[in-house]
């Protein structure tokens, strides 16, 4: 392992813990039942998933039953309810001028990181592009170290160095600022994997806009070509910065650019689809001989690509107004829970209000944070021990000596 | 198309020496000086076994460490610098990738941010320009972007700088490219020493470093000592080495032009003209500026030679850092970059000739440099 284990990685992991008791009843449109053969699958609530979730290419399609416990699920609405806040409080955190350079958000996509974390472990890895606030928390970042980050603090997840792009976790490699580029990065992750610990898989994220980048299709192929447990994620959420997906693609069925690799679509607003998906792809990773997978996440991102852009110059405001109020994955989730009597409208407004309360103690504190001490502009261009003997500044006289 | 280039260069190879031993007696001087020199054991290495035997030797001692390139399995290395590696190490550890450099070497730094140690070799540097982008945004600049979160671990190799007869596209010098990249490492071996030492360093080392070998070197023989010949053989990257001592002007260069300094030095020393201090740079990143400022103060003249482009070369940044330290202030005449012509690289020889320095160049300025004097 080359990364260090850091205090900012708060205990956000979601366990997949079985262990409430839960009774459920079916309801008009969503199967659920209750196991009664075992106490331990009693526990279980069995969620029937619509029938257009998945598309499959060359493969089977994931079953349409899901099991997840009462506190899985409602772990992943909390999850998502702090994304949704955090990207809220980044987004007026920017308007207020204290966040520079480039923010992406990942308002509406939040299902995507919360479905996947859900059936991962800590030995999996997960690396993406620059829309990382969501994964980075999902990976064991703090909402603290996030947000710190995000306004330059020396407490920040990557000391202040990296910002809203570039920010890692021991099972996460981040936030890659140039697009595409981190998709043979992840069939490298998986190669490491396939060398060092042959029972973990490594998810690779990029968007619709990276999946016609060449080196997209060059890790495609060397996965395939060597059996690595990647599997390869195109989020799609419709518009690669202002281009819509036919605009730019060929093919606009991301799932099938594998080609040669099987793939699956997936509703990506569906919190559980996502679960289930990367559920069955971990596994179909695992199984040595299946090779890697290309799942495609049918999304749909609110904001503007960056926070320079409005995002209705190519899309219509209407369209938006529609996805929200139709297709929101917190909505969603929210209706289910309440179909399900796994949770009130009481319980749902809580941990609305435990969220935002959450969010907004640790802006408040990222705020009083320092700044990265002066030094530390000179830290991390080598690993400690192994620098320069000095490196120059602006002017001859500006240099700094590292003691070795 | 690009494959059958690189065959074509790789047949090259055994032609080479030959053909310039025909066509360009200067060089060919340069070469046998090189081949005359005696070792006190008798342990001669081609440059390219010693990079063999790094290999090996660092395989050997942890098998995190692979090696992953185009040819370097089955075929034996385009250029036979991995012969014999996929028979001791299983193919495994010795990977042959097909021609996508931005794919493999982009899954090669993933493989050293998740624990590995890639050795990632390219056919040669020029190959490379399809994977800058890994080996600068992703290798180079990812431990600091993490605030030390993310270490990588990987060592980028292959031949630099120009071959002969093999055009423009496959002839040209990186070492100021990379050189000026933080958060990479960059050396550039001369002789088969420097090859063992430095590339065992670089594999050892926790950050990217880029090892800028030179294909018309990897057939040349170099005495070994005792100590270069044992597993533990390791040069500390960012120290240059003084080759030959001298009184009254210092050639700096890198790779295979630190051969041509040194047959120049020996020709000037022989004409009674000069006693030429000759550094090796063997590191291009760090720069060890020191020791040609401790040079400089010495003999008070100063010329650099290298086989890449003058503008933003290698030169430039020396000159630029003997004008910023108190170096300037000891020097006799101006320093002077011999470099390479500022021309693409042409493919008749005679036009080849004129694109690169040699020894002829090299001690004519320098005799040019002993007759300046500044403010005379």
């Amino acid at each position: 392992m080359t990364m260090l284990r850091s205090p900012m990685l708060a205990a956000s992991r979601l366990t997949l813990a079985r262990t409430a008791p839960v009774t459920t009843r079916p309801m008009a449109f969503l199967t659920a039942r209750a196991f009664s053969s075992s106490a331990a699958a009693a526990r279980d609530t069995v969620l029937r998933l619509p029938s257009n979730s998945f598309e499959s290419y060359n493969c089977d399609p994931p079953s349409l039953d899901v099991n997840l416990s009462k506190d899985a699920l409602l772990n992943m609405y909390r999850q998502m309810a702090i994304i949704r806040r955090m990207e809220i409080t980044a987004d007026g955190l920017y308007k207020a001028m204290l966040i520079r350079g480039f923010c992406h958000l990942s308002t509406g996509q939040e299902a995507v990181s919360v479905g996947m974390e859900s059936a991962l472990t800590d030995e999996d890895k997960v690396i993406t592009a620059y829309r990382s606030h969501g994964f980075t928390y999902m990976r064991g970042g703090s909402i603290h170290s996030i947000l710190a980050e995000l306004l330059g603090r020396k407490t920040g997840i990557s000391k202040g160095k990296g910002g809203s792009m570039h920010m890692f976790t021991p099972d996460f490699f981040g936030g890659n600022g140039i697009v595409g580029a981190q998709v043979p990065l992840g069939a490298g992750i998986a190669f490491a994997q396939k060398y060092l610990h042959p029972n973990a898989a490594t998810f690779t994220f990029y968007g619709d806009g990276a999946a016609n980048q060449g080196q997209v299709f060059e890790a495609f192929n060397m996965a395939k070509l060597w059996d690595l447990p990647c599997v390869f994620v195109c989020e799609n959420n419709q518009y690669g910065m202002g281009t819509p997906a036919d605009r730019s693609s060929a093919n606009t069925d991301y799932f099938k650019h594998g080609d040669y690799i099987p793939g699956l679509k997936v509703d990506g607003m569906d919190v559980v689809a996502v679960y289930q998906a990367v559920a069955w792809a971990r596994e179909w990773a695992l199984t040595s001989g299946k090779g890697p997978l290309v799942l495609e996440m049918q999304t749909y991102r609110y904001a503007g690509h960056s926070m320079s852009d409005p995002g209705t110059s190519y899309r219509s405001r209407e369209e938006i107004k529609k996805v929200r109020s139709n297709n929101d994955p917190i909505t969603r989730l929210k209706e289910q829970l309440i179909e399900l009597q796994l949770a009130s409208e009481e319980d749902i407004k809580a941990m609305d209000k435990a969220a935002r309360a959450e969010v907004d103690k640790a802006v408040e504190l990222a705020k009083k944070d320092p700044e990265p001490n002066v030094d530390s502009l000179w830290e991390h261009v080598n690993v400690k021990g192994t620098e320069a003997p000095f490196l120059r500044g602006r002017e001859p006289s500006e240099r700094h000596h590292y003691n070795r | 198309m690009s494959n059958i280039l690189k065959k074509a260069a790789v047949v090259s190879i055994p032609t080479v020496r030959q053909a310039l031993l025909r066509s360009n007696p200067l060089l060919a001087n340069a070469l046998l000086a090189k081949r005359s020199y005696n070792s006190k054991n008798g342990v001669e290495m081609t440059v390219r076994e010693a990079l063999n035997s790094a290999l090996e030797e660092e395989m050997r001692a942890d098998d995190k460490v692979y090696l992953m390139g185009e040819e370097v399995g089955l075929y034996n290395g385009a250029y036979k610098v991995s012969k014999g590696l996929l028979d001791k190490f299983g193919p495994s550890r010795v990977i042959d990738t097909p021609i996508t450099e931005s794919g493999f070497t982009g899954l090669a730094v993933g493989s050293a941010f998740a624990g590995l140690k890639p050795v990632c070799e390219f056919m040669t540097w020029n190959f490379a320009m399809q994977a800058i982008d890994q080996i600068v945004n992703s290798a180079a600049k990812t431990h600091y972007m993490s605030g030390g979160n993310v270490n990588c671990p990987i060592t980028f190799r292959g031949p630099n700088g120009a071959a002969a007869g093999v055009g423009a596209q496959h002839s040209q010098c990186f070492a100021a490219w990379y050189g000026s990249v933080p958060g990479l490492k960059v050396v550039s071996p001369w002789n088969s020493e420097d090859a063992k030492g430095l590339l065992k360093a670089a594999i050892r080392d926790p950050n990217p470093v880029v090892v800028l070998e030179n294909e018309l070197m990897y057939g040349v023989s170099f005495p070994m000592s005792e100590a270069a010949l044992s597993n533990d053989f390791v040069i500390e990257i960012g120290k240059a080495k003084v080759e030959r001592e001298g009184t009254d002007i210092t050639i700096v260069s890198h790779s295979r032009a630190v051969g041509f300094a040194m047959a120049a030095a020996e020709l000037l020393e022989k004409e009674g003209v000069a006693k030429v201090e000759v550094i090796n740079l063997r590191s291009i990143r760090p720069l060890d500026i020191d020791t040609i400022i401790k040079s400089v103060k010495k003999t008070n003249r100063l010329i650099t030679v290298e086989g890449g482009w003058p503008q933003h070369g290698v030169g430039s940044e020396i000159c630029a850092q003997i004008m910023e330290s108190e170096a300037f202030d000891y020097l006799d005449a101006p320093v002077v970059r011999v470099t390479g012509a500022d021309v693409p690289t042409p493919y008749a020889q005679n036009l080849e000739t004129l694109a690169f320095p040699d020894t002829e160049v090299i001690a004519r300025v320098i005799k040019r440099t002993l007759a300046k004097k500044i403010g005379a």
